[in-house]
C-alpha cells in the first residue's frame, strides 16, 4: 500500500461578507493516491475552491484552514510562499475550464508552454523549444511546428485546451488538478481531450483530481468519486458503484438527468428539505 | 415587526422599487466609507458645499468692502488669512468664492455630462454613419487643448461666469461621449439588449432606459475626477481675466491679482491657491473612491 | 396550421454563410428540437427567425404571414425568445418587477401590478423576489425570470436557445419540467435549440439535426429514443451522447 500523494483533513475555506463570515468549504477530508479522483458538485458546492486551496491560490480576505494538508511530506499551509511557488506548476498543476480566458492572449503558444518549463527548470533555449515541441506532439497536435507560433485566439477550443494541458504537464508534476477541463468544449472534442489526459496521466503515474458538475462524465472517467454539496462531501464511492449510491442528493442527481430513451412525463426534482441540514452547526 | 433601518436597507427581499433603489445606494455608501481617502475627499467636498451654502455664517467680513487702511495685512486674529490689495479679508473672499467655484463646477457637470452621454450612447448604439459623424465631431473637440478652446469661446462670447461655464462645458463633453460610446459598444450585443429589442422596443427606448443607466457609473467617476480640471480651467480663465469679473471673489482671479505681491505679501496669491489645491484633491480622492466602488469590473461581478 | 415555415433559408454573418438551404415546417403546438454541435448554425436559425440576424435570404413565415426584416410590435406579440445565459439575459440594473413590466409598458398594456405576480407564480418564482436584482438570484431563478418575461406578451411561439445548458443539473430538471408544463397549459409552440440530445427526448415531438449550416435529418423523436436515426452523422451524435450510467 503506497503512501498517498495528497492528504487533506478537515479543509475549511471562509470568506467575510457584509453579513458575517461565510464558510464555503466545510470540513472536506480525502486522500489522493496515483488514481483519478472525481469531485462532483453543482455551483456553490465548493468544489473549485477545494482545488484552489490545495494550490494555495485563495487570497485574503479568503481564509483557508485545515487539520492536515500534506503533499510529499510537506504541510502545504505552513510552507513559505517561495516553496509553494516551486510546487505550483512543477509538482502540482492545474488545468482550468476555458482556454480563452486561461491562456495569455499576447503570447504565442510556444512561448507560453516554454515559460511554464523555464520557470521551473534551467534549460537552454534550444532545449526548451525541443521539449515544447515534444509536448505538443504528446497532446496529439498534428502540426507542432506551426502551432508553436500561433496565438491563443488562432486555435480552436479543443486545441486550446490541449495547449493548456501541455503547459501544465510539461514540468511533469505529480498531481494534476483539472477544474471543469471539458465544460467549454463540444461533446465530440470532450472525448478526445479526456482520452488524452487519461493517457498522459496513466503513463506518468500521476494523480488526478477531476472537478466537474457532470456526474456521468466523472463516473466514466474517474476511479473514485466524491460528491460535494454546500461545502461538504456527502458521498464517496467507486466510479463503477455509482448506481448503488446511497445519499439522496446523489441519487437525486442521477435521477433528474433526462435519458436518451426518456419516457417520463416529469423529471424528478431534488427535495432538498428532506436531507439538507443547513441549520446544523459547522 | 421592528427592523432597524440598516436591516431594511440591506434586506435580500425588498418589498418595493424604492426600497431596492435605496438599498443599492446604501451599499455603495457603505463600500465608499471603507476607503479612508474617499472619506477624506467626501468631507472636503462636503465642506465646500457647506461653506458655499452658509457663506454669510462663515465669513468674518464682507468680501467686497474695501478698506484701504487695512490693505496687504498678513494673517492675524482679525483677518484669518490676511487682506488683499484693497483691504478685503481673504478668508471671507475665499468663502464666498466657494459659491462661484461650486456653481461653475455643478453647471459644467450638469451640461457636459448628459450631453456627452447621449451623444456617445446614440453614436455607439446606432453605429454606421451616425457613429462616424458624431465621433468625428467629438474628435474635433477632443483634439484641441482644453484651455485654448475655452479661451477661444470666451473671447468670442465675452468674459463672465456664464460664458466661462459654457466654454468649459463645451471642452468637457467629448470625454464623456467617448466613455459612453465605449460602454455602449460593450453592452450593445448583450442578450438583455437583444431581449428588450425582441419585445419591440424602439431604439430611443433601448438607449434611454437600458443603455444610459449602465453608462452612468463610469461617467460619474469621470466627472468627479474631472472636477479638479474644471476648477483649474475656471481658475485659469479667471487668472486671465476672462472668467468671473471683479469684484467677484473667484479664486483664479484672486491669484492673478496677487501675482504682483507674491514676494512680500505671499498670502494674497497663495491662500486662494491652497483652496484650489485642497478642493481639487478632495474631488480626486472622492472620484477614485467612487471608481473603486462603482467600477463594473470590481463590484457588479457578484 | 403551420406555426413557422422556413424555405431555403440562408443566413450570413458578413461574408461567411453560416446557414444554408434550411427548410422546415413546424406545426402549431409542436415542440421542435434543433440539434447539432457548436458551429452547426442552429442558434443562427433561431436568431434569424427572431430578427436578430438580419442578413438572411429565403422565406420565413409565421402563421402563414411572411416575416419582415425588422422586429415590430406585432411580431413581438407572437414570438419571443429565451436565451442561453441566465446571467446575460437580464439587465443588471433592473429588478424582476421592472424586467417583467417592460414588455407590457412597450405595448401599452396595463395591469402590470396584477400580471407580474401572476406570471411569477406561474413560473415558480417566490413573490419575495419581485424587487430583487439579477445578481441576487440564482441561475435557475434568473432563467425562470427570463421565461416569465418571454411569456408576458402571451406569445404563441417560444424560441428557446439552449435554455438549460448553463444551469446546474438539479436546476435543469426543474426548468425542463416548467417548460413542459407551460407548453401544455398555454398551448405554445416551441423551437428548442440544444446540443443535449436527452433534453430533446424529454421535451420534443420532432427534431432536426444540423451540421455545418445544413439540415442533415428530420425525424420524429421516437426515432431518437429507439436509436433509429438514419443519417450517419446523426447516429454518430447519438452514439457519443449515449451510454450513460442510469440510476
Amino acid at each position: 500500500m503506497t503512501a498517498p500523494l495528497l492528504e487533506v483533513a478537515n479543509l475549511r475555506v471562509r470568506f467575510p461578507t457584509p453579513t458575517g463570515p461565510v464558510e464555503v468549504v466545510r470540513g472536506v477530508s480525502f486522500t489522493l493516491g496515483r488514481e483519478r479522483l472525481g469531485i462532483v458538485g453543482e455551483s456553490g458546492s465548493g468544489k473549485s475552491l477545494t482545488g484552489r486551496s490545495i494550490l494555495r491560490l485563495i487570497r485574503p480576505p479568503g481564509e483557508v484552514t485545515a487539520d492536515r494538508l500534506r503533499f510529499d511530506g510537506k504541510d502545504l499551509l505552513a510552507i513559505p510562499e517561495r516553496e509553494m511557488r516551486a510546487i505550483r506548476g512543477a509538482r502540482i498543476s492545474m488545468v482550468m475550464q476555458d482556454p480563452k480566458f486561461s491562456l495569455n492572449p499576447v503570447m504565442t503558444v510556444g512561448e507560453q508552454i516554454g515559460e511554464a518549463l523555464a520557470v521551473h527548470e534551467r534549460l537552454g533555449r534550444g532545449q526548451v523549444r525541443r521539449r515544447v515541441l515534444e509536448m505538443l506532439e504528446a497532446v496529439q497536435i498534428r502540426d507542432p511546428e506551426r502551432v508553436f507560433g500561433l496565438y491563443p485566439h488562432e486555435v480552436s477550443g479543443g486545441m486550446g485546451q490541449r495547449v493548456m494541458i501541455a503547459m501544465m504537464l510539461i514540468p511533469e508534476p505529480a498531481i494534476l488538478i483539472a477544474d471543469e477541463p471539458t465544460s467549454a468544449l463540444d461533446v465530440s472534442v470532450q472525448g478526445e481531450v479526456l482520452r488524452l489526459m487519461n493517457d498522459l496521466i496513466t503513463r506518468k503515474g500521476m494523480g488526478l483530481i477531476f472537478i466537474s458538475h457532470d456526474l456521468h462524465l466523472v463516473s466514466q472517467f474517474c476511479d473514485r468519486i466524491l460528491v460535494m454539496y454546500r461545502g461538504r462531501i456527502v458521498e464517496e464511492c467507486a466510479a463503477g458503484a455509482l448506481d448503488r449510491a446511497t445519499h439522496p442528493y446523489t441519487r437525486g442527481l442521477l435521477a433528474s438527468v433526462p435519458r436518451m430513451d426518456e419516457t417520463r412525463e416529469e423529471l424528478p426534482v431534488l427535495d432538498r428539505a428532506s436531507w439538507d441540514r443547513e441549520g446544523e452547526a459547522a | 415587526m421592528a427592523t432597524t433601518t440598516r436591516e431594511w436597507l440591506l434586506t435580500e427581499s425588498p418589498a418595493s422599487r424604492m426600497q431596492a433603489r435605496l438599498g443599492r445606494s446604501y451599499r455603495v455608501l457603505l463600500a465608499l466609507l471603507r476607503n479612508p481617502l474617499a472619506v477624506l475627499g467626501a468631507l472636503i467636498v462636503l465642506a465646500l458645499v457647506v461653506l458655499a451654502l452658509f457663506a454669510p455664517f462663515f465669513a468674518t467680513h464682507s468680501p467686497y468692502a474695501a478698506v484701504l487702511a487695512d490693505r496687504l495685512k498678513p494673517p492675524s486674529a482679525e483677518f484669518w488669512l490676511g487682506t488683499d490689495e484693497l483691504g478685503r479679508d481673504i478668508w471671507s473672499r475665499i468663502v464666498y468664492g466657494a459659491r462661484i467655484t461650486l456653481t461653475i463646477v455643478l453647471l459644467v457637470a450638469a451640461i457636459a455630462a448628459p450631453l456627452g452621454m447621449v451623444v456617445g450612447a446614440v453614436s455607439g448604439y446606432l453605429g454606421g454613419w451616425t457613429d462616424r459623424i458624431l465621433m468625428g465631431i467629438t474628435d474635433i473637440f477632443l483634439s484641441m487643448p482644453k484651455l485654448i478652446l475655452a479661451l477661444a469661446f470666451v473671447a468670442a462670447l465675452g468674459p463672465g461666469i456664464e460664458n466661462a461655464v459654457i466654454a468649459i462645458a463645451i471642452t468637457s463633453w467629448p470625454a464623456y461621449a467617448r466613455i459612453a460610446r465605449a460602454e455602449t459598444l460593450t453592452i450593445r450585443n448583450s442578450e438583455f439588449i437583444s431581449a428588450v429589442r425582441l419585445q419591440g422596443a424602439s431604439a430611443a427606448r433601448v438607449i434611454v432606459r437600458h443603455i444610459l443607466p449602465l453608462c452612468t457609473s463610469s461617467v460619474i467617476v469621470r466627472v468627479t475626477l474631472d472636477m479638479a480640471g474644471i476648477i483649474l480651467t475656471a481658475a485659469g480663465l479667471g487668472f486671465l481675466g476672462l472668467g468671473a469679473q471683479p469684484p467677484l471673489p473667484e479664486w483664479g482671479a484672486m491669484i492673478s491679482r496677487g501675482r504682483a505681491f507674491i514676494l512680500d505679501q505671499w498670502w494674497v496669491a497663495t491662500m486662494p491657491g491652497f483652496a484650489i489645491v485642497i478642493v481639487s484633491l478632495g474631488f480626486c480622492f472622492l472620484g477614485d473612491g467612487l471608481r473603486d466602488v462603482l467600477d463594473p469590473k470590481g463590484s457588479s461581478r457578484q | 396550421m403551420s406555426a413557422i415555415t422556413l424555405r431555403n433559408l440562408d443566413v450570413s454573418y458578413g461574408d461567411t454563410r453560416v446557414v444554408e438551404g434550411v427548410s422546415l415546417d413546424i406545426a402549431e403546438g409542436e415542440c421542435f428540437g434543433l440539434v447539432g454541435e457548436s458551429g452547426s448554425g442552429k442558434s443562427t436559425v433561431l436568431r434569424a427567425i427572431a430578427g436578430l440576424a438580419p442578413d438572411w435570404t429565403g422565406e420565413i413565415e409565421l402563421f402563414g404571414k411572411p416575416r419582415g426584416r425588422t422586429i415590430d410590435r406585432g411580431f413581438a406579440a407572437l414570438c419571443q425568445m429565451v436565451f442561453q445565459d441566465p446571467y446575460g439575459s437580464l439587465h443588471p440594473r433592473q429588478t424582476v418587477d421592472a424586467a417583467l413590466s417592460e414588455p407590457l409598458a412597450i405595448h401599452g398594456i396595463g395591469g402590470a401590478d396584477q400580471r407580474v405576480p401572476e406570471m411569477m407564480a406561474a413560473c415558480g418564482l417566490d413573490p419575495r423576489f419581485r424587487f430583487r436584482l439579477p445578481h441576487q438570484l440564482s441561475g435557475g431563478q434568473r432563467q425562470r425570470v427570463a421565461i416569465a418575461r418571454a411569456l408576458m406578451l402571451k406569445p404563441k411561439v417560444l424560441l428557446l436557445d439552449e435554455p438549460t445548458s448553463a444551469l446546474d443539473v438539479s436546476v435543469q430538471a426543474e426548468i425542463l419540467n416548467l417548460l413542459k408544463r407551460l407548453r401544455h397549459e398555454q398551448k405554445l409552440t416551441y423551437i428548442l435549440v440544444t446540443h443535449d440530445l436527452p433534453v430533446v427526448s424529454f421535451l420534443c415531438d420532432r427534431l432536426a439535426v444540423m451540421r455545418q449550416g445544413r439540415i442533415v435529418e428530420v425525424a420524429p423523436v421516437a426515432a431518437l429514443k429507439s436509436g433509429a436515426m438514419t443519417d450517419a452523422y446523426s447516429r454518430e451524435l447519438v452514439a457519443r451522447s449515449a451510454d450513460r450510467v442510469t440510476a
